[in-house]
């Protein structure tokens, strides 16, 4: 499956500049991988070494919340779109 | 250096009033290179709380998808101290997302409402200028 992924302004420098990039996967997790290994500096930016998915970071399949679904085991189909947004928050 | 417009200003430290006792949260979308806004995200405090905020991911990735179809970025954020200075608190700088971003406090805490503007990169806090202008 081919996805496109909407990469945060914070990570885009990570990531060639871009906002936006093409991967490939059946599940968010397979996606952010291959992400990673088009851009190995994004590595540790989504997920903790346990290989959950960050607290401070939020990925959406067609603007649902992985959270609500599968998370990182969320499947993905072609022409799916994926965003990755920081959670804004403080105090 | 941040600029708004009047309008900006107002929708913004409104929706803080609207907000109060809790605190209120925004997006700022406009130029990155500039400073300049062109537009205010008013959203939903999703912490529900007078001592911490949280932009609702959905209202962000709008937002977002917003500021980009008109040619901006997302640039900032601001929130309001209800009963503290407009300066940061050690939750707001740890959990600043983005370098590049303006984090705007509109503290509440006094009759007249004080608005500020922080850069926070790598736990630095340092103030920039605030430019209201009539557009």
């Amino acid at each position: 499956m081919t996805v496109e992924v909407r990469i945060p302004t914070m990570m885009r420098p990570d990531a060639g500049g871009q906002a936006t990039a093409q991967a490939n996967g059946s599940t968010v997790a397979e996606v952010l991988e291959d992400l990673v290994l088009q851009f190995p500096r994004l590595q540790g930016k989504f997920t903790n070494e346990d290989g959950s998915l960050h607290k401070f970071v939020n990925v959406y399949v067609n603007d649902e919340d992985v959270r609500y679904l599968e998370r990182l085991d969320t499947k993905v189909a072609d022409g799916d779109e994926i965003a990755i947004l920081p959670a804004v928050a403080g105090g | 250096m941040l600029r708004l417009g009047e309008s900006h200003y107002l929708q913004m430290v409104g929706h803080c009033y609207d907000g109060l006792p809790l605190e209120a949260c925004g997006l700022l979308a406009g130029d990155p290179v500039t400073g300049k806004v062109e537009r205010c995200y008013p959203t939903a405090n999703e912490a529900a709380s007078a001592k911490l905020y949280t932009v609702p991911g959905r209202e962000f990735l709008r937002a977002d998808r917003d500021a980009e179809g008109n040619g901006w970025q997302i640039i900032g954020v601001f929130h309001s101290h209800t009963h503290t200075e407009a300066y940061p608190s050690p939750t707001d700088v740890a959990q600043a997302p983005d370098p590049s971003w303006h984090y705007v406090l509109v503290s509440l805490k006094d009759e007249a409402p004080v608005v500020r503007s922080y850069r926070i990169v790598d736990g630095k806090i340092s103030e920039e200028p605030v430019v209201v202008e009539r557009r």
